[in-house]
C-alpha cells in the first residue's frame, strides 16, 4: 500500500513537473547562466560600470580572482563563509559527543597491495588537495573541496594502516587555523573599518599572488576542514581497544 | 513508431550521455531507497553522488561538481559506514 501511494504522489509530481514547469525552461545544457546572473562580478566591479575584463592584464580591480565563485563566496559573502565553518564545527562537535561513548574501536583487516600503495598515493592526493586550495582563486575549487581531500588522504591511510590514528595535532591545527580566519576579519576591521574586508592589493587578475586576502583565507580554510574532517573521521573510528 | 526512431537518431553524444547517467540516478536512488540492506544503500547513495557530479560538469558549474565528488561520494559515505558499522557493534552485545 506504501509504494502504491508513494508511486500515485510521484506520478502526479512528474505530471505538472513536465506539464507546466518544464517548457518554461531553456533547453538543456545550453545555457550560460554566468550571463545573466553575474555579469557584474565578472567585470570585477559592482560600483562602477560594466568594462571587460582581460586575463593577465587587468589590474587594480575591485577584486582580482579569476574564478568568479571564490570572489562570491569569500569576498563580498565572506561572512557567510564564516558561518559554513561554524557549522560545520558545530556538525564536528556533535559527532565527537555521540561518538564519545567508547565502544570497540573498527579494526581493518591491513591488505598487503594498499599498504605500499599508499606511500605513492598519499602524498599525491596531498598534493592535489593543496593544488586545488593554493588555486583557489584561479581554478574550480577552494578550501572547502581542498580540505576535503585532504582528509579523504587521511582517511586512506587510515584504511591501509591499522594501527594509524590521528592526533590532538589536528584540534591545534583546527583551533590556530579557526582563529586565524576571524583575526584576519579583525584585522581588514582594523585597517578599513568592515569586517573581513580585502586589505591588500588584489594584483593582477590569473596570477597567484592576487586576489589580495582570498588565497590566505582559503589556506586557513583548507587547514581548519581537513583537520576537522579528519577529527571527524577518527572520532567515528576510534574506542577502547578490542 | 517512426517518431522514436527519429528521437533516437538524432541525439547526440552529450544527449546520450545525460539519458544514460539520468536513469542510472533514478534507478539507484530507487535501489537506495529499498534495498534489504543498509550497506547497499549507502553504496547506491554514494553512486548517485558520484552519478550526479557528471551533471554538475555538463551544467557548468565545475566548484560544485568537485566538492560534491570529495563530500558526497567520498567522505560521507565513509562516515555512514563507520556509522553502520559501529550500529552492528552495539546490537551484537
Amino acid at each position: 500500500m506504501r509504494r502504491i501511494w508513494a508511486i500515485l504522489v510521484s506520478a502526479v509530481f512528474l505530471y505538472f513537473l513536465i506539464g507546466t514547469y518544464y517548457p518554461t525552461l531553456p533547453e538543456f545544457g545550453n545555457i550560460d547562466m554566468f550571463r545573466r546572473v553575474s555579469f557584474n562580478y565578472i567585470s570585477k566591479s559592482t560600483t562602477k560600470e560594466y568594462q571587460p575584463v582581460e586575463f593577465k592584464k587587468s589590474n587594480g580591480l575591485e577584486e582580482g580572482s579569476a574564478n568568479v565563485v571564490t570572489s562570491i563566496v569569500v569576498n563580498y559573502r565572506s561572512f557567510d563563509t564564516l558561518g559554513e565553518v561554524t557549522v560545520l564545527f558545530t556538525a564536528a562537535l556533535g559527532v565527537g559527543i555521540l561518538a564519545g561513548f567508547r565502544k570497540r574501536r573498527i579494526e581493518f583487516e591491513e591488505h598487503r597491495v594498499l599498504s605500499i600503495a599508499i606511500g605513492i598515493v598519499f602524498p599525491i592526493v596531498l598534493l592535489f588537495g593543496a593544488y586545488v586550495f593554493i588555486h583557489g582563486h584561479l581554478t574550480p575549487g577552494g578550501g572547502f573541496p581542498g580540505g576535503t581531500v585532504i582528509s579523504l588522504g587521511v582517511l586512506l591511510l587510515m584504511l591501509a594502516k591499522n594501527e594509524f590514528g590521528v592526533t590532538d595535532v589536528a584540534k591545534h591545527t583546527e583551533q590556530v587555523a579557526g582563529s586565524g580566519y576571524v583575526l584576519v576579519g579583525l584585522i581588514g576591521m582594523a585597517m578599513a573599518g568592515t569586517f573581513l574586508t580585502n586589505i591588500l592589493p588584489t594584483g593582477t587578475v590569473g596570477e597567484l599572488f592576487s586576489a589580495g586576502v582570498v588565497p590566505i583565507v582559503y589556506t586557513l580554510i583548507a587547514f581548519k576542514v581537513g583537520a576537522e574532517l579528519s577529527n571527524l573521521i577518527s572520532e567515528m573510528r576510534e574506542g577502547d581497544k578490542a | 513508431m517512426n517518431n522514436v526512431f527519429d528521437f533516437f537518431r538524432n541525439l547526440e553524444l552529450l544527449d546520450w550521455l545525460t539519458y544514460i547517467v539520468g536513469g542510472l540516478l533514478i534507478i539507484f536512488s530507487l535501489f537506495a531507497v529499498e534495498a534489504k540492506k543498509l550497506f547497499d544503500a549507502i553504496l547506491a547513495l554514494s553512486a548517485v553522488s558520484l552519478l550526479s557530479v557528471l551533471f554538475f560538469i555538463v551544467l557548468k558549474a565545475p566548484d560544485v561538481a568537485i566538492t560534491e565528488a570529495a563530500v558526497g561520494s567520498g567522505l560521507a559515505s565513509a562516515v555512514m559506514i563507520f556509522a553502520l558499522f559501529r550500529i552492528k557493534a552495539g546490537e551484537k552485545k
